[in-house]
């Protein structure tokens, strides 16, 4: 089966939802592109790095975005984010069972500034409600560019992130830390620390991602699947849950100054392997360990 | 951005039964081909937005290539560029066709 990791978003979308049943909202042809990039001379592109539509995930109808990471990094602009704001607000409208964001994005579209950063506050606004209405929205992390920038917290705000070892989940980017703070509080070209601290199997040992997953599209797509069909609801218990997750976990890890620090003090034996470990293996060694 | 547009004349009709196509992503080096049905005419128009200036000589060459390769009729070519090299431009717009001309799956 196919990588996750190697295929354009379009190519995850046909091989996740049921064949045939993606319908497109606004499609290539439509030249739903940005103005702002326009204005400034710069290439555009038909579906603005976002592909939105309507499709059936193992039967369950859902509405469905895939971020494209090759066009611009997955930078969210105002014509972007507002066509994955619309599909939430469609998807409390239509009742669907769920959501799909198969997220690839560095965050907000610095060209596009101020919209682009409104944009990314629409989309958290718009996945809380969704949750809130019931509707499970189910991210899916597992690209080249990683998910980042506020981008990282729309995702947090998920009801389940499915992520691979190939993934990666933060809200500053390992350049930006290194740019802004130097290379002695980051390198980001180290690359074994940048998984460490931002890679799906860290992500996933500290409670962040619900699900690990092997960077195949049909392991992705079972997972999705089971996600939606789990349902979820949002309410004042489960932010509550989800603070006490919070406050345990600075308390049990604040002090750890790296990933291996992490998964020594949850009691992991031989930590310097996880990097190593099957995930199949990895899952089935820490599931009472991880912090969730 | 530089804009560019082709016209040719005495092409096949294509038949496009699955509807517009779209390949590509309009990445450094890279860029996205849209074919959609051109319903008013026979022609096979081409429009091309391009972040390279001044090689507008090299496009005509790679689309007539393209043309003499597949010579369809009723299609219009949209092209998002990114400084894509004229083989990488060529291998995409062979991709596009293929995937346009294919048949809708029993």
């Amino acid at each position: 089966m196919r990588s996750y990791y190697e295929a354009t978003a379009r190519e995850r979308l046909a091989a996740i939802v049921d064949p045939g049943s993606l319908r497109e909202i606004l499609p290539p042809p439509t030249r739903t592109r940005s103005p702002h990039l326009q204005a400034l001379d710069l290439p555009t592109a038909f579906d603005d790095g976002v592909i939105t539509g309507s499709a059936t995930l193992a039967g369950q109808p859902v509405l469905v975005a895939a971020q494209e990471g090759g066009f611009m990094g997955g930078a969210v602009g105002e014509v972007h984010g507002a066509k994955i704001t619309g599909l939430l607000e469609r998807a409390v409208a239509t009742r669907v069972a769920g959501v799909i964001l198969l997220l690839e994005t560095g965050g907000v579209r610095l060209q596009e500034a101020n919209a682009g950063l409104i944009a990314v506050s629409e989309i958290i606004r718009g996945i809380c409600a969704t949750r809130a209405a019931g509707i499970p929205v189910v991210a899916a992390i597992g690209g080249q560019y990683g998910c980042f920038g506020g981008m990282g917290i729309a995702a947090a705000c998920c009801s389940t992130i499915v992520m691979s070892e190939e993934g990666r989940l933060g809200l500053s980017g390992p350049e930006v830390i290194e740019t802004a703070q130097g290379v002695d509080e980051f390198d980001s070209r180290d690359r074994a620390l940048v998984w460490r601290t931002v890679g799906g199997k860290h992500r996933y040992l500290i409670g962040d991602a619900q699900v690990l997953v092997d960077d195949r599209l049909d392991a992705f797509r079972d997972a999705l699947a089971a996600a939606v069909r789990a349902g979820d609801r949002l309410d004042l218990a489960a932010v509550e849950r989800e603070h006490a997750l919070l406050a345990r976990r600075l308390h049990d890890y604040g002090a750890c100054k790296d990933g291996e620090d992490v998964w020594r003090a949850m009691g992991i034996e031989a930590p310097h392997e996880v990097p190593m470990l099957p995930t199949d293996v990895l899952v089935a060694a820490v599931r009472s360990r991880r912090a969730a | 951005m530089e804009k560019l547009a082709f016209t040719y004349d005495g092409g096949t009709p294509a038949d496009g039964a699955r509807g517009a196509r779209i390949v590509g992503v309009v990445a450094s080096g890279n860029l996205e081909v849209l074919i959609e049905p051109l319903a008013s005419s026979r022609a096979c128009t081409i429009e091309i937005d391009t972040a390279a200036h001044g090689f507008g000589a090299t496009w005509q060459a790679v689309m007539d290539d393209f043309f003499a390769r597949h010579p369809v009729g009723g299609v219009r070519i949209s092209i998002n560029d990114a400084g894509a090299t004229p083989a990488i431009v060529a291998l995409r717009l062979d991709q596009a066709i293929e995937d346009y001309l294919r048949a809708v799956p029993a």
